[in-house]
C-alpha cells in the first residue's frame, strides 16, 4: 500500500498530455472500441495491451486521426490533446498527425533514399528554411533514432535496402524528425527479431524524456520491460489502466488477471 | 463443295466408329462395364482419334501443298510466249487461275457443261463476256496460252481432289479397322485417348506460335522482295513519299521518314491528351472518389475503351475535324485547311486512349501498398502531398510501362488515321496540317487492284515489318517494366 | 549509442493550438485542393468527351432509321394495265397515271398543285418503273385499291431532315427545281408526304451513287454474323483447349515460355499487321477467296485468341486448387478432374471473356480492309456456303464504305450503321454482364 502512494504522487506531478472520454469506435455495423476513458500522461510509455482483436490499434489509430482514411469508421467521444479537442471541426488532421507522431507494424520506408525518408516530413512540414538546416534535422533525427552511426555513410542510398531492424528505426527517426509531440507505435517490434527488437526498446526508453509514447504491443514482457503505465483492452472495453508495475503483479480485474497469467488471449 | 463432303463423310465414320468401338469393348468384357479397364466412352473415343486425327491431318496438309505443287507444273509448262515483257510470271499464273475459277463458275451455274469448258477454245467464243456474264472480271482478253494452262489447271485441280478424297477416305477406314482390332477388355483406352487429348491441347497451345511465325514469314519474305525492287537505303533515310500510281514503271520514292514522323507527331499528341487525363483520372479513382463515384465513373470512362476505332474514326473525319476547322480555319486564324489533320486525328485518339491509360495507371496505383500511405499521413502529409512525394514515385517505372503500352498502341492504330490524319505524307511541323501514317499508307497501297509484285504494293510489307518491330520493342519494353516493379511488391 | 546532445538544444515545438490552422497548412490544404479539382477535371473530362461522341453519334445517325415516303392509294385498272403494257414508252404511261391519281387525290384534299412527269421524277424517282414491276409480279391488285409507300428522292428527304434548304437549291438544279418544294410542301400539309421508319436501311444492301437512299446494312450484317461465327466456332475450342494446356498441363520449359511470350506479345500486336497476315498467308499463299467471310473470320480468330486465352486462363486460375484435389483424391486421372470439375466451374468466365473478346473482333475494321471486303456487295449470298465463301462486307467495312463517299445521304448511313453496331456490342457486353453476374462466384 506504501509503495501505491509513492507511485501515485509521482504521477500526479507529471502533466496530463491526451484526454479521452467515452470514445466509441463503430467500423460499419461493428462496434470496435465500447465507451473508453484514459488520461495520458506527457513523458511517459505507455502500454496499451490486450488479445488480438481487442481494439488497442483501433484506439491508437483514434489518437492521430489516423481512422479517418478509412471510409466506414465512424468515432463518437471526446479526445483532448493539450485540452483541445482533436475531432473539432477547425482541426486539420494534418496538423495533428504532424504533432503525433505514428510508427507501424511494418516498418514501412518510402521507397527513396534515407536522407528523403527523414526529410520528408520536415520538408512537407516547412521546418528547413536552409539545405542545411535540412541537414542538421536528418542528422538529428537519425541520432535519436539510433541509426546515425551505421548509415551516415551512406544516406543516400534507398531506405528498403536496411535490415529489418535499420528500417523500423528509421521509420521511428522519421516520425521523430517532424518533432512530434507524442508518439503512436503500432507494435513497432512485432515483425523484427529479438536483436532488433532490443534496440528498439532500449530507444523507445530514451525517447521518453521527450515524448509522450503511446505503444500497442501483444507482449506482456515488452509492456514491462518499456512502460511506466498500462491499460489493458478486452473485446473494445479498457478493462484496467495503471502503473505497470501494479497491472502485472496487483491486478484488479479477473479478466487483467486471466490475460495476464495466461488463460485468455 | 468436295471438301466439305469429304469431312462429312469422316465425321459419319468417326461417329460410326465411335459407336462400334464401344460395343466392341463391351463385347469383349462379357457385356458387363466392370470388366473394362476405362469406361466404354473411352473405347469410342479411341476409335474417333483414330479415324479423325490422321485423316483430317493429311487433308489439312494436302489442301495447303496441292495448289503450290500445281502452280509450280502449270508454271513450268507455260510457254515462254505467254510471258511477255509487260508481265511477270506472277500476273499471268493469277489469271490463269481467275480464268479457272471462271470456268468453274460458268459450269456451276450451268452456262456451259463440263465438255465445253474442257474443249473452249479463244477462237470459238467470246470467252471474256462469257465469264463477266457469271460474274468473273477479267481485265483483258484472255490468250490462248493462258486458257490452255487454267483448263489443264482444272484438270489436275479434279484430279487432286479425286486423289485427296480417296485417300483421306481410305485413312480414315484404315484407323477405324486398327482402332477396333486394338480394342479388348485389357486395353488401357483412356490413357491413349488422355495422352491424345493432351497432345490437341499442347497443339492449339502452340497456335499461337505459328501465328508469330506466320506473320514473320509473311512479313519478312515480301519485305525482302521489295528491297530487291527498291534500296533499302532509299526507304528508310528517303525524305520523300511519292509513289506512282501508274502501278507499273514510273519511279516512285518510297521513302519512310514522313510516314514515321507523321506517325510519331499524332502519336505524341494523343499522348499529350491521354496521359495527363488518363493518369488524373486513374489517381482521383484510385485514391479520392467514394466507392459510388468509383462504381459509376469508371465502367462509363471504360466505355470509351469499347467503342470500335471506326466510330473514333467517323467522329474525328465528320466531327472533329470540321468542329476544329470553324475555330482554327480560314475564317479565323487560318491555321487549318481542311477537317483531316495531325490535330484532328490526334486529339480523338487520344480521347481512345484516356481509358487505356487510366486502367493501366490504376491497376498500378492500386499496387502501391497501403502502409506507403499510412507511413506518410502518420507524419501528417496532405493526400496530395502522399500522392505526389511517395505514391507516384513509387508507381513510376509502372506507369511509364503503361505510357509505353498505350504509345504503342498509338502508333498501331489504323482506323482513327485513315480517316482523320489525311492522305498527303509531310514532314511538317504544324499540327493543323494533314499527314499521314504508317498505317494509313499500309491500308491505301494494299487495297485497289494495285499489281502484288509491283514494289508500291510491296512498300506495305515493309511498312508493316516496321511497324511491327517498333509495337513489338516498346511491348517487350512496357512489359518488362511492369512486370520488374509487380515483382517489387509481391 | 544514443547522442542525446544533438537535442539539447531541440527547438521547443511551436505551441499552435490544433484550431487554427497556420498559414504554411491553409497554403498546402489549397494546394490539397487544386490537385482535387486536377481528378475531378480530367474525369469530366473524359465522361464530356463520351457524351459528346455519343451526341455525335445519335443527332448524326438517327436520321438514318426515318425515310420520307409518299403514301397514295392507287388504283389501276385493268384496260390501264394492258394500255400501258402495249404502249412503246410503258413506263412512261404509268407515270402519267400515278401523276393523275397524284391530282386526284390532292384535289379531293382541296390543294392545287401544277407538275409534270419531270418534277414527279425529281422528287420521287423512276416511280413508273417501281409501278410497273409491281403490277406484273401481282396482277391480282389489278383493279383494287393499292396505297404505296413510294421512297422520296435524297433530296426531299434531307429537306425533311434540315440539311438541304431552299437556299441550296440553285438555277438549273437538275435534281430539283425551285418550285419543286412548294410542291413537297403542300404535299407534306395535305399528309401525302410522311416520314416513316426505314426498314430499308436495315434489311437492305449498299447501293451505287445513284441511289444512296436507298441503301441499307442488311447484307454487311449477315458478313459481320458469319464471320462472327467462324471466330466463335475456332476460337472459342482453341483458345480453351491452349489455355488449359498452358494452366494445368504445360510443364515449365522453354516451350511453354516461348508460347507465353508469344501469346502476350500477340495481344499487344496491331491489326493491321493481322491484315497483312491474313493477306499473305490466306488469300496469296492458300489462295482463298478474296472479300470473303471466312477469311475475314479465320484473321479475327488469330486476333481474338490471345484476347480469349488470357481471359480463360484467368478463370481457370479463379477455381480453387481444392476442387482439383477433392477429384484426384477420389482417384480420377488429372485429366478427368480438369474436364469434369474445373471447366465447369470456369465455363462462365470463359464464355463472359469470349463474347468480349467476339464483341472487340466484331468492331475491328482495319484487318478487314486489306482482305478486300470493302467491295461494293449489293446482293445477299443466296446460299448458306456462299455466306462464307462468296465476297461480302461486315457492318465497321461497310459504314467506312459510306464514310469514304461525298454524298451527304451516304454520310447519313455510316453514322447510322455505327448506331447497329453500337447497339450489337451493348448487348453483347450485357450478356456478358448479365452472365458473370448470374454465376459469379467467391471461393
Amino acid at each position: 500500500m506504501n509503495d501505491m502512494r509513492l507511485t501515485e504522487r509521482a504521477t500526479d506531478m507529471k502533466e496530463i498530455k491526451i484526454t479521452a472520454e467515452g470514445v466509441d469506435v463503430f467500423y460499419g455495423d461493428a462496434h470496435a472500441i465500447k465507451d473508453v476513458s484514459v488520461e495520458i500522461e506527457d513523458k511517459t510509455v505507455t502500454a496499451f495491451i490486450g488479445p488480438s482483436g481487442c481494439g488497442k490499434s483501433t484506439f491508437l489509430r483514434c489518437l492521430n486521426r489516423m481512422n479517418d482514411t478509412i471510409d466506414i469508421a465512424r468515432i463518437e467521444g471526446d479526445i483532448l490533446i493539450d485540452g483541445e479537442d482533436i475531432y473539432h471541426p477547425k482541426v486539420d488532421p494534418v496538423q495533428l498527425r504532424a504533432k503525433v507522431g505514428m510508427v507501424f507494424q511494418k516498418p514501412n520506408p518510402f521507397p527513396k533514399s534515407i536522407y528523403d525518408n527523414i526529410a520528408y516530413g520536415p520538408r512537407i512540414h516547412g521546418l528547413a528554411k536552409t539545405k542545411a538546416d535540412l541537414d542538421d534535422i536528418v542528422e538529428r533525427a537519425l541520432r535519436r533514432g539510433a541509426l546515425w552511426d551505421e548509415v551516415k555513410d551512406r544516406l543516400q542510398e534507398p531506405g528498403t535496402g536496411l535490415s529489418g531492424g535499420q528500417q523500423q528505426r528509421l521509420c521511428i527517426a522519421r516520425a521523430v524528425a517532424t518533432e512530434p509531440e507524442v508518439l503512436l507505435m503500432d507494435e513497432p517490434c512485432s515483425a523484427l527479431d529479438p536483436i532488433a527488437t532490443a534496440q528498439v526498446e532500449e530507444l523507445i526508453d530514451e525517447l521518453r524524456q521527450n515524448y509522450s509514447v503511446v505503444i500497442v504491443t501483444h507482449s506482456m514482457q515488452q509492456a514491462a520491460r518499456v512502460s511506466q503505465k498500462t491499460a489493458f483492452f478486452h473485446l473494445g472495453i479498457l478493462v484496467e489502466y495503471g502503473e505497470t508495475g501494479e497491472i502485472f503483479t496487483t491486478p484488479k480485474d479477473s479478466r487483467t488477471e486471466s490475460y495476464i497469467t495466461g488463460r485468455i488471449g | 463443295m468436295p471438301v466439305f463432303w469429304l469431312v462429312i463423310i469422316v465425321l459419319a465414320l468417326a461417329a460410326a466408329g465411335y459407336l462400334l468401338g464401344r460395343s466392341r469393348a463391351l463385347q469383349s468384357a462379357g457385356g458387363d462395364s466392370r470388366n473394362l479397364h476405362s469406361q466404354p466412352n473411352y473405347y469410342g473415343s479411341h476409335v474417333i482419334m483414330w479415324v479423325t486425327v490422321p485423316a483430317f491431318g493429311l487433308m489439312i496438309v494436302w489442301l495447303l501443298a496441292q495448289p503450290l505443287l500445281i502452280d509450280g507444273r502449270i508454271a513450268a509448262q507455260l510457254p515462254d510466249t505467254a510471258v511477255s515483257e509487260d508481265t511477270t510470271l506472277g500476273l499471268v499464273m493469277s489469271d490463269v487461275r481467275r480464268v479457272a475459277d471462271g470456268l468453274d463458275r460458268a459450269v456451276g451455274q450451268g452456262a456451259m457443261t463440263e465438255e465445253q469448258a474442257g474443249s473452249v477454245a479463244t477462237e470459238l467464243a467470246d470467252l471474256r463476256e462469257q465469264l463477266a456474264e457469271v460474274g468473273v472480271a477479267l481485265g483483258s482478253n484472255v490468250s490462248s496460252d493462258v486458257l490452255n494452262a487454267a483448263q489443264r489447271y482444272r484438270d489436275f485441280k479434279a484430279t487432286g481432289s479425286l486423289l485427296m478424297g480417296i485417300v483421306v477416305i481410305a485413312l480414315a477406314i484404315a484407323g477405324l479397322i486398327l482402332a477396333l482390332l486394338r480394342t479388348t477388355n485389357e486395353f488401357r483406352a483412356r490413357n491413349v485417348v488422355e495422352r491424345g487429348v493432351l497432345t490437341i491441347l499442347m497443339f492449339a497451345a502452340s497456335i499461337a506460335i505459328l501465328t508469330t511465325i506466320g506473320i514473320l514469314l509473311s512479313l519478312v519474305f515480301n519485305t525482302i522482295e521489295f528491297f530487291r525492287l527498291y534500296s533499302a537505303w532509299d526507304f528508310f533515310f528517303g525524305l520523300e513519299w511519292a509513289p506512282s500510281f501508274s502501278g507499273r514503271g514510273g519511279a516512285s520514292s518510297l521513302g519512310v521518314l514522313p510516314l514515321l514522323w507523321g506517325t510519331f507527331y499524332i502519336s505524341l499528341i494523343a499522348l499529350l491528351v491521354s496521359v495527363p487525363i488518363g493518369l488524373f483520372a486513374a489517381i482521383y479513382l484510385s485514391e479520392y472518389a467514394t466507392p459510388r463515384v468509383r462504381a459509376i465513373a469508371k465502367p462509363l470512362l471504360e466505355v470509351l475503351a469499347g467503342i470500335p476505332t471506326i466510330v473514333y474514326g467517323l467522329f474525328a473525319l465528320l466531327t472533329v475535324g470540321p468542329m476544329l476547322v470553324s475555330v482554327f480555319g480560314q475564317n479565323t486564324v487560318g491555321w487549318m485547311s481542311g477537317g483531316t489533320a495531325v490535330m484532328t486525328a490526334g486529339l480523338v485518339m487520344g480521347v481512345m486512349l484516356i481509358p487505356f491509360v487510366s486502367s493501366l495507371s490504376d491497376d498500378i496505383i492500386n499496387a502501391v501498398p497501403q502502409a506507403m500511405r499510412d507511413g506518410s499521413y502518420g507524419l501528417g502529409a496532405t493526400q496530395s502531398e502522399t500522392i505526389r512525394q511517395v505514391i507516384l514515385p513509387a508507381a513510376l517505372p509502372g506507369i511509364v510501362g503503361a505510357i509505353l503500352l498505350a504509345a504503342s498502341r498509338a502508333i498501331g492504330e489504323t482506323m482513327i488515321v485513315v480517316l482523320g490524319a489525311g492522305a498527303a505524307a509531310r514532314l511538317s511541323l504544324n499540327p493543323f496540317e494533314a499527314m499521314t501514317t504508317v498505317t494509313a499508307k499500309i491500308v491505301s497501297q494494299l487495297t485497289g487492284d494495285s499489281d502484288f509484285a509491283s514494289p508500291e504494293a510491296l512498300v506495305a510489307f515493309a511498312l508493316g515489318t516496321t511497324l511491327f518491330v517498333l509495337t513489338l520493342g516498346l511491348n517487350v519494353l512496357a512489359l518488362y517494366i511492369v512486370r520488374k516493379y509487380r515483382e517489387q511488391y509481391e | 549509442m544514443i547522442d542525446m546532445s544533438a537535442d539539447g538544444s531541440a527547438p521547443a515545438p511551436a505551441k499552435n493550438s490544433l484550431h487554427a490552422a497556420d498559414e504554411r497548412t491553409r497554403r498546402r490544404n489549397a494546394a490539397e485542393k487544386r490537385f482535387r479539382a486536377y481528378g475531378v477535371a480530367a474525369i469530366v473530362t473524359g465522361l464530356l468527351a463520351l457524351v459528346f461522341l455519343v451526341y455525335a453519334i445519335l443527332s448524326n445517325g438517327l436520321p438514318a432509321f426515318q425515310r420520307t415516303v409518299v403514301n397514295i392509294e392507287f388504283t389501276m385498272t385493268q384496260e390501264q394495265f394492258d394500255e400501258a403494257e402495249s404502249a412503246l414508252l410503258k413506263t412512261r404511261v404509268y407515270t402519267d397515271f400515278f401523276i393523275g391519281a397524284l391530282t386526284d387525290s390532292l384535289e379531293t384534299r382541296g390543294l392545287d398543285a401544277e407538275f409534270d412527269g419531270g418534277t414527279v421524277e425529281r422528287l420521287l424517282g423512276k416511280v413508273g418503273g417501281t409501278l410497273r414491276s409491281h403490277y406484273r409480279e401481282n396482277p391480282g391488285d389489278i383493279g383494287q385499291a393499292i396505297s404505296f409507300e413510294l421512297p422520296a428522292s435524297s433530296r426531299v428527304d434531307r429537306y425533311f431532315k434540315g440539311t438541304f434548304t431552299r437556299e441550296s437549291v440553285g438555277e438549273g438544279n437538275r435534281f430539283m427545281q425551285p418550285g419543286d418544294l412548294d410542291l413537297v410542301d403542300a404535299l407534306a400539309e395535305a399528309g401525302v408526304i410522311i416520314q416513316t421508319f426505314n426498314w430499308q436501311f436495315i434489311t437492305g444492301v449498299d447501293t451505287g451513287v445513284d441511289n444512296p437512299g436507298g441503301a441499307g446494312i442488311g447484307a454487311s450484317v449477315l458478313g459481320s454474323f458469319m464471320m462472327m461465327i467462324v471466330v466463335l466456332v475456332l476460337s472459342l475450342p482453341i483458345g480453351v483447349a491452349a489455355s488449359i494446356y498452358l494452366e494445368e498441363f504445360a510443364p515449365k520449359n522453354w516451350f511453354t515460355d516461348l508460347i507465353e511470350v508469344n501469346i502476350s506479345n500477340l495481344a499487344a500486336v496491331p491489326s493491321i499487321v493481322f491484315g497483312i497476315l491474313g493477306l499473305a498467308v490466306f488469300i496469296q499463299f492458300m489462295h482463298l477467296p478474296q472479300s470473303a467471310p471466312l477469311v475475314g473470320g479465320l484473321v479475327l480468330t488469330l486476333m481474338t485468341l490471345p484476347t480469349i486465352i488470357i481471359s480463360t486462363r484467368a478463370s481457370l486460375k479463379s477455381v480453387p486448387p481444392s476442387i482439383r484435389d477433392a477429384a484426384l483424391a477420389v482417384g480420377a486421372s488429372k485429366m478427368q478432374s480438369v474436364f469434369h470439375h474445373v471447366l465447369p466451374l470456369a465455363m462462365p468466365g470463359i464464355l463472359t471473356g469470349t463474347i468480349i473478346g467476339l464483341a472487340q473482333a466484331l468492331g475491328e475494321t482495319a484487318p478487314l480492309l486489306l482482305i478486300g471486303m470493302v467491295g461494293f456487295v449489293a446482293r445477299y449470298p443466296e446460299t448458306f456456303l456462299e455466306g462464307f465463301e462468296g465476297p461480302n462486307s461486315a457492318m465497321p467495312a461497310q459504314i467506312y464504305n459510306w464514310a469514304s463517299r461525298s454524298d451527304a445521304v451516304f454520310t447519313e448511313k455510316a453514322w447510322g450503321g455505327i448506331i447497329i453496331l453500337l447497339i450489337f456490342l451493348l448487348s453483347m457486353n450485357i450478356i456478358a454482364i448479365l452472365l458473370r453476374r448470374k454465376f459469379e462466384r467467391r471461393w
